[in-house]
């Protein structure tokens, strides 16, 4: 089976021109090239990563800014006045204003460096919640939320008495807008959604759903984990009043995310953590707190992680989430056309807007036994319930077999997932 | 580390215990039960045991879902403990415990496994050792009062 792992320059101009038409920037050959962790083999046969909703592959840019910033620039940022230091505060507040336009916000102060997507939905459910939300109040989120979109907000009800409402979703794996419409009502005071799901791959129309949050005043969080490694997300356009995402979910390094604020909400919430650079002065008095963003990043933050998610935003930024969605969207297509070919291979999840994410269950076979036999052919899935555990409850199933797509993937490589899942079914037969 | 093909875990008798496991029923009066949870891939069987005054197993059954490699250890396990004494089954127990995570090699050390030895080469796969597991450590669980086995505990 042939695959692209960038060997065939000769025929790349000609395949180019042949092929559908795709943005002359992408080109998939050069493209795998800046990805060093594609080249691995498995037992001999070449990896298939097909497990991209868990973690992604760094390009090489990613790599070699981390190695300059340990090589060379190695130093704390916003406290020397000496040359190093200085240096890695530059990067360091590049970096951030890259997220900035990546994301489109408004003000560069209202992007706020944190471990990851859970540590950025915990600082809101943490600080906003428990200054904002009293007893009765109700939160809403969805039935296909990631359990770090779940537990926060359980944990603030707990503590809060405030009441947590679910919006269920249908047999696609789609929320059930109207169910949505009827829970927002005056004791309504936060909404959390997940805008791409993982462990579904279903888009959801979260513009939509904003919108109607406001009108009745209500801020919503939107969890992007999923979302800005696949499509553009542009925080003004959608109208969001946070966003949370990682690092390492968008090609950069991992122990690093983003928490997107708007600045009216981010000054009237009380830091989370207390420490150094998110002080304008202390005495055993009164210490005051330093405005937005460092109230909100105590400690010596991810240096090199936060240059690091900026090269990689520079990589994707290059390569154009436009070209990507396309691509992906080819990827998915032709991906369930020959996964529902195998017989008796249900997709768990088939939504109208999906992205690149492929979950399924076989009859006779446990996904975990699917998986450990996959990965004899060198095929990395992902099996499990995905930090989804109520999503497994509404399918009635205890786990599923996930292949989840970027944009280094290709199509040969859903060949040889089918023919592994194809092998798999054999020794089970 | 060398594996020569997927047979090795998926072995003939293994994929036959998957689709016909033995003893999977409900028992009726047992006098020790347990229930063993795998909080990581969602794996639940419950172990029931009639043993009786002379301290042999006289009954032993499970139920529960789980992968094939979790549901043929439960159901060899079964077939290997009926009519054993507790002591022999605690022996086993441990037996069974050293030889999937690599440390007894059936081969070379005299052990009472029989059949069981099919589960040695399980720890080339880390990720499954808890599959094989789980319904022995169910096992002496219930023989030992405790209610709720958990793989993560």
């Amino acid at each position: 089976m042939a695959r692209n792992d960038g060997k065939e320059n000769k025929t790349a101009k000609t395949e180019q021109k042949t092929s559908k038409p795709m943005s002359t920037s992408f080109n998939i050959k050069k493209i795998r090239k800046d990805f060093p962790n594609l080249t691995t083999t498995v037992r001999g046969r070449p990896l298939v990563y097909l497990d991209n909703a868990a973690t992604t592959f760094k390009p090489n840019s990613v790599i070699e800014t981390l190695e300059t910033y340990y090589k060379n620039e190695c130093s704390n940022v916003h406290r020397g006045v000496h040359f190093l230091s200085e240096q890695a505060t530059k990067d360091f507040e590049a970096a951030r204003q890259k997220v900035r336009d990546f994301i489109n916000a408004k003000k560069t102060e209202e992007i706020i460096f944190t471990k990851g997507t859970t540590n950025s939905i915990n600082l809101v459910a943490q600080s906003y919640g428990r200054t904002f939300l009293k007893a009765g109040d109700e939160i809403i989120i969805s039935h296909m939320e990631h359990h770090s979109n779940i537990v926060p907000w359980q944990m603030l009800c707990e503590e809060k008495g405030c009441v947590l409402k679910v919006i269920p979703i249908n047999d696609q794996g789609e929320l059930m807008m109207p169910e949505f419409e009827k829970f927002l009502n005056p004791k309504t005071k936060f909404v959390a959604l997940v805008y791409i799901s993982n462990s579904l791959g279903t888009i959801n129309p979260v513009k939509k759903m904003i919108a109607a949050a406001h009108r009745l005043k209500v801020p919503v969080l939107i969890d992007g984990a999923q979302a800005v490694n696949h499509l553009k997300v542009d925080v003004q356009e959608l109208d969001c009043d946070f966003l949370a995402f990682s690092g390492h979910k968008l090609f950069g390094p991992t122990g690093v995310g983003v928490l997107y604020g708007k600045a009216k909400y981010l000054n009237a919430m009380p830091p989370m953590e207390g420490g150094g650079d998110m002080i304008a002065s202390v005495t055993f008095e009164k210490t005051t707190y330093n405005i937005l963003p460092y109230k909100f990043e105590a400690g010596t933050p991810s240096i090199a992680g936060v240059i690091g998610l900026g090269a990689a935003i520079d990589y994707v930024q290059a390569v154009g989430l436009e070209n990507i969605f396309t691509y992906e969207q080819e990827l998915l297509a032709y991906g369930t056309k020959l996964l529902s070919k195998i017989s008796d291979l249900q997709l768990i999840g088939t939504a109208r807007e999906k992205a690149a994410i492929l979950a399924f269950i076989l009859p006779d076979i446990h996904p975990h036994d699917l998986g450990t036999l996959v990965d004899r052919e060198g095929v990395a899935i992902r099996t499990g319930h995905h930090c989804t555990m109520p999503v497994m409850q509404r399918f009635n199933v205890p786990a599923t077999a996930r292949a989840s797509l970027a944009f280094y993937n290709t199509k040969e490589e859903i060949d040889v997932l089918a023919a592994a899942i194809l092998k798999a079914k054999d020794v089970f037969a | 580390m060398t594996l020569t093909n997927q047979d090795e875990l998926y072995q003939e008798l293994i994929l036959e215990h998957n689709k016909k496991p033995r003893n999977f029923k409900k028992l009726e009066n047992p006098t020790h039960f347990a229930e063993g949870y795998n909080p990581l891939c969602g794996d639940h069987l419950t172990v029931a045991l009639k043993v009786n005054d002379k301290n042999i197993i006289e009954d032993i059954a499970f139920e529960g879902s789980g992968c094939a490699i979790s549901k043929a250890s439960a159901s060899l396990m079964t077939v290997n403990l009926k009519g054993k004494t507790v002591s022999e089954a605690e022996t086993l127990f441990n037996q069974f415990h050293r030889l999937i995570i690599g440390e007894l090699k059936s081969d070379s050390e005299t052990n009472i496994l029989g059949k069981l030895a099919i589960f040695s080469g399980i720890w080339h796969y880390p990720a499954r050792v808890k599959c094989a597991s789980l319904s022995w450590h169910t096992m002496n669980g219930a023989l030992h009062k405790v209610k709720t086995v958990s793989t993560e505990k």
